[in-house]
């Protein structure tokens, strides 16, 4: 058996700052992991669906827009809707302190702000991921 | 039946989705499904993509996966590309440009590292290759890695090679037509637009002229410009009638079985590299014999027959 951790990296909605997202994609490369990269633009339903035929183990979401209340959480409902339940969610972004406590409420069990070291997301997904 | 087998047959996407991870991870779980499964394949036409880097095959991929919707083909793609030798990581890129196909039902891709393979391919692709046809997929589109003159792996499993050129190659299509250029049974040159277009068509016409002279059949060689939607109708055409060539001729069948044959070498192949080093008994012993070698206690074609005599024996 020689289990990979797979991880999907998307942006929803219309943002198109996509650096953050890279690094963090290259980061976990780095550490060993397969990482689908799927650019900009994305909708919920395709982010659901990619992660699905992808089979991923993680999705993390990069938002700088503000908008990240309604397209992240757009992402977790649709994961709960379909009873997929083996996904872990991971934020991204500008997000407000204050917003993080409501993000994680709603199904996203991390969330990585500006300044955040790599390592921290990488200890993190290996820390979390169903071995 | 194994149910997940049965829901691969029932074109669930994520029994696909998992069936694949299943071989990907060399799970165990994985080789009772595909017992299960093979006598369900042998419908889908396999055709892969290859050829250089920068070639536009992801763009080109999508573009022919739409023409075949629109044909009401059902269409699974496999996008590989290379894992990191150094941290065994990958990034998968090859989704973005095929993001016109996410929402359609009719279309299953799956992004894969090589993980160690050499030759363009990956390990697990004949088992994806397997479920995606059990899954009822029409067309199964694989792209390879952006390929240099040894990644030529893919005609051991596709029925059909598209080989992606670009203009300006000049002479680097030279340089390559030694492996690339013989597994082609369609040369694309793709980015049509570009400047020095009819003189690369012209180089692998004549490359086309030497290599077929005594074959019944000439391969083509198509100009697209797959951004613009340009070409792919034409070049799915061809695609067709190369299949019924093939089937005219009896290659089929024994294109059909040489892809069995690497894919039983390389289900042997697994099978062994793990048994020797994963297993734990072998891998101290393994881990001793090096140890021997570095001291000069032993030499490594002593060290190996050891090893295989344990297996053979």
């Amino acid at each position: 058996m020689n289990k990979k951790i797979r991880i999907l990296i998307a942006k929803p909605g219309l943002d198109g700052h996509d650096r953050g997202a890279k690094i963090v994609a290259r980061s976990l490369r780095n550490a060993g992991m397969e990482v689908i990269y799927t650019g900009l633009h994305q909708t919920a339903e395709m982010i659901v669906e990619t992660a699905i035929q992808e089979d991923v183990d993680v999705i993390g979401l990069s938002l700088l827009s503000g908008a990240h209340m309604t397209l992240f959480t757009d992402v977790t409902k649709l994961l709960k809707k379909k009873k997929i339940e083996d996904i872990i969610v991971l934020g991204g972004g500008i997000i407000p302190e204050q917003d993080i406590p409501k993000l994680k409420k709603e199904g996203i069990s991390g969330v990585f702000g500006p300044g955040t070291r790599t390592e921290e997301i990488v200890e993190f997904i290996n820390k979390n991921v169903k071995k | 039946m194994n149910e997940i087998a049965a829901n691969v047959l029932k074109e669930d996407p994520r029994a696909i989705a998992r069936l694949i991870t299943f071989t990907e991870n060399g799970d165990f779980e994985a080789s009772n499904a595909m017992k299960d499964i093979h006598r369900f394949t042998g419908n889908a036409h396999v055709i892969g993509v290859t050829g250089v880097m920068g070639g536009g095959k992801s763009t080109l991929i999508c573009e022919i996966a739409r023409e075949f919707r629109k044909k009401g083909k059902k269409v699974g793609i496999i996008a590989i590309d290379p894992t990191s030798p150094f941290s065994g990581g990958a990034l998968l890129g090859d989704r973005v440009r095929m993001m016109e196909l996410a929402m359609d039902k009719g279309v299953f891709i799956r992004s894969m590292g090589t993980r160690g393979m050499l030759g363009g391919l990956a390990s697990a692709v004949y088992d994806v290759v397997e479920i995606l046809d059990a899954s009822g997929k029409d067309i199964i589109l694989i792209e390879t890695v952006g390929v240099g003159q040894a990644e030529v792996d893919i005609i051991k499993i596709a029925d059909t090679t598209l080989v992606v050129l670009v203009p300006g190659l000049g002479d680097s299509v030279q340089t390559i037509k030694a492996g690339l250029m013989e597994i082609a049974d369609i040369f694309i040159i793709n980015k049509a637009d570009r400047p020095g277009v009819n003189q690369t068509v012209a180089e692998v016409e004549s490359l086309v002229d030497i290599e077929c002279s005594n074959e019944d059949r000439r391969t083509p060689v198509l100009k697209t410009i797959a951004k613009e939607v340009n070409g792919i109708k034409e070049l799915v055409q061809e695609i067709e009638t190369h299949k019924k060539y093939l089937k005219n001729c009896k290659k089929f069948d024994i294109k059909r079985k040489k892809r069995y044959e690497a894919e039983l070498v390389e289900i042997i192949r697994k099978r062994l590299m793990n048994f020797i080093f994963d297993e734990s008994k072998f891998k101290d012993k393994v881990e001793l014999l090096i140890d021997q070698i570095y001291k000069k206690e032993i030499d490594p074609y002593s060290a190996a027959d050891k090893i295989l005599g344990k297996i053979l024996k």
